[in-house]
């Protein structure tokens, strides 16, 4: 095993990630978060939640899911050892099921009965509809009039599971529109109704909670690689929107040194093209939606208009702990185009018989820049955090 | 002496002041100074001038689409100093910048400070910057004596209440309602504000206290300011703006309903 050299503990208790994080909420809602916070903190120790939480996880959500050596895509390459986690085989297609759970039960311990989120690909959408109707809770999604038309197939969805979607037609109509009508109906309602928020983003406790919801998928990752391979992989690689895949598949391994670790944001047309969603590589530090971490914003500090192939990583902030992961160097990131995550959808599918997810696709592209750089004796592991099929209508566009 | 404290200290003692809110650059650059000045010659007591930002995530329709609207002609913090500098050549009523965090940060917080005093605003209202995240400001605002006035809800708790109150001056902005800004049914808001302001007034002493959200005529703000120092008033503005430019006679309705506002028909 590693040695432990430096001691990762983040936030702090004011909901900081180093500079990043904090509580940026009007005033009506600081109860609800303090609310949230205390009653995460007495869930996250007491040992029926948790048995609650891992039941689910194991029989509803079809955890642990499996680490798929890529034998094809390795010989492809013909560089290092490739390894796929498969949040692909969770219930509903993708990873965001994992936080969906357990804030479904955190709403139930605190007698919630109103569930409200926000969704961009509507992955997030159909996980909070499913648990809801799990659960038996009302549920409300609201998503952007421009998301609808792209992922038609995840609002049929979330009608069928039950759920109201509720059309956005302000700003840009996507995901950040999205989510200020949600955190206003929050507002409005915050009596009754839990705010499932669908990333490692929003004012505290929510960074820190979601990362700590999806951190079994890195915890299985550690166990699998070293049955698999007997060491810790020397790469991980995941998909960065908001950022809640990769901060639960990361965040594992942060105090292994050895492992190095890739975030990869979808940089659309181009970084430079105006027409882009890469945060970190071309945003500054700014606050929105609850917490201070790097956005796309113009000199006026008005939030600018994300662009992406993949409707969940068109958004113009990120997570506030891939911020501090970024400042510290801790995490190297980067990103590809449109048309990089196109090709890596089909490589996949033909050399593993596996149709990604967009958003996955991107993760998968970075390949093409790294595998040269590796040998035969290492071991790369890519987050495969979802499925295509929601995308066949993009996909088959731009075929 | 600060122009807010002034304002509290003339108030006759059944006055209830009123303060104003119009988002600056709307419904166009040219008229922000002409419609304040109008609007302090119909009644306004205090102006809040809206800095307009792409996420104004606490407000409802009405000022969503007045900040789209000022975004589009070209509103910037700098165009709202320079406005404010037009007023003060003419006026001394209080003028109190109320805005999102974002600009003002991208802005650059001291210098946004110390242009905000130079050109003679009198306070700052941020919902976005709870007491608990008021260090981000606090230390620039106060060595340019621009107070910082926050914001207390029906949920806020008595020990929230006099952290607002201490940290802030001027006033403390009571939100009568939860939710976002926008004219309401006032029978909706008054229901519970009476037991709210009530508590307000047994926990807030170091301040006055102006009630705002939902109040559209003269009738709500006199009941739902009736134990308060004053009340506010800001989508019902916009709205009648809205329905009325660029008709002529589109400035003459909003002093009409200013003047309506404060003193009745």
């Amino acid at each position: 095993m590693q040695e432990v050299i430096t001691k990762y503990q983040q936030p702090n208790a004011r909901g900081y990630f180093g500079q990043y994080g904090g509580k940026f909420v009007p005033e009506i809602l600081i109860p609800a978060v303090r609310a949230l916070e205390e009653e995460y903190e007495r869930a996250s120790k007491d040992p029926s939640f948790n048995s609650q939480l891992n039941e689910l996880l194991d029989e509803y959500v079809g955890r642990p899911t499996k680490l798929t050596f890529a034998n094809r895509l390795t010989e492809h390459y013909g560089k290092a050892r490739i390894y796929m986690k498969r949040e692909d085989l969770c219930h509903t297609g993708a990873h965001k099921i994992n936080n969906a759970i357990g804030q479904v039960l955190l709403a139930q311990r605190m007698g919630k009965k109103r569930i409200i989120a926000e969704t961009g690909a509507g992955q997030h959408g159909v996980a909070t509809a499913t648990a809801c109707a799990k659960f038996g809770l009302e549920c409300v999604v609201y998503m952007g009039a421009e998301d609808m038309v792209r992922q038609k197939l995840n609002v049929d969805r979330m009608h069928l599971l039950g759920a109201e979607v509720r059309s956005v037609e302000s700003g840009s109509k996507t995901l950040k529109d999205a989510t200020n009508e949600a955190i206003r109906d929050w507002v409005t309602n915050v009596e009754d109704t839990f705010y499932i928020i669908g990333s490692v983003v929003g004012p505290h406790p929510y960074p820190m909670m979601v990362r700590n919801f999806h951190r079994v998928i890195g915890d299985e990752t550690k166990r699998q690689i070293m049955e698999a391979e007997g060491k810790l992989p020397d790469y991980l690689i995941a998909c960065v929107g908001g950022g809640s895949n990769a901060m639960g598949f990361f965040y594992p391994f942060i105090e292994d040194e050895s492992v190095n670790i890739i975030g990869i944001e979808a940089a659309g047309f181009g970084v430079d093209s105006g027409k882009t969603a890469a945060t970190l590589t071309k945003g500054t530090p700014g606050i929105l939606h609850g917490s201070m971490s790097y956005l796309l914003h113009d000199i006026n500090g008005q939030i600018e208009l994300a662009h992406s192939i993949s409707a969940g990583l068109d958004y113009p902030g990120i997570g506030p702990e891939h911020s501090h992961l970024h400042d510290t160097k801790r995490v190297d990131y980067h990103a590809v185009t449109d048309d990089e995550a196109m090709e890596a959808v089909k490589l996949l599918s033909k050399k593993e018989g596996i149709i990604p997810a967009l958003e996955t696709a991107h993760a998968f592209a970075w390949l093409e820049n790294l595998m040269s750089t590796t040998t035969e004796n290492q071991v790369v592991i890519v987050n495969c955090s979802g499925r295509g099929d929601k995308d066949m209508g993009t996909i088959s566009e731009n075929l | 002496m600060n122009r807010i404290t002034q304002k509290f200290k003339e108030k006759a003692a059944d006055e209830k002041l009123m303060s104003l809110f119009i988002t600056a650059g709307y419904p166009d650059l040219e008229s922000t100074v002409e419609i304040v000045l109008g609007m302090e010659e119909n009644g306004a007591d205090m102006i809040e001038l809206g800095m307009p930002f792409s996420d104004p995530l606490a407000d409802g329709p009405t000022i969503q689409y007045s900040s789209d609207i000022a975004i589009k002609k070209g509103i910037t913090i700098d165009k709202i100093f320079e406005m404010v500098v037009e007023i003060r050549k003419k006026s001394e009523i209080p003028i109190i910048l109320m805005g999102y965090m974002n600009p003002v940060l991208r802005y650059g917080v001291q210098e946004f400070c110390d242009k905000a005093s130079r050109s003679g605003v009198d306070g700052l209202i941020l919902p976005d910057i709870p007491v608990d995240e008021d260090e981000i400001i606090r230390e620039y605002a106060e060595a340019n004596n621009l107070p910082l006035i926050h914001l207390v809800a029906p949920n806020s708790s008595d020990i929230r209440m006099k952290l607002a109150d201490s940290k802030s001056s001027g006033f403390v902005y009571c939100v009568s309602v939860t939710g976002v800004t926008g004219a309401r049914d006032g029978k909706e808001v008054s229901d519970s504000v009476d037991m709210f302001i009530e508590r307000v007034r047994e926990n807030i002493i170091g301040n006055p206290v102006m009630v705002g959200f939902g109040i559209k005529s003269h009738e709500d703000a006199r009941r739902i300011a009736s134990n308060a120092d004053g009340f506010i008033v800001g989508s019902a503005l916009i709205n009648t703006i809205k329905n009325s430019y660029p008709k002529p006679e589109w400035k003459q309705e909003l002093y009409s309903l200013v003047y309506s506002l404060k003193f009745g028909n």
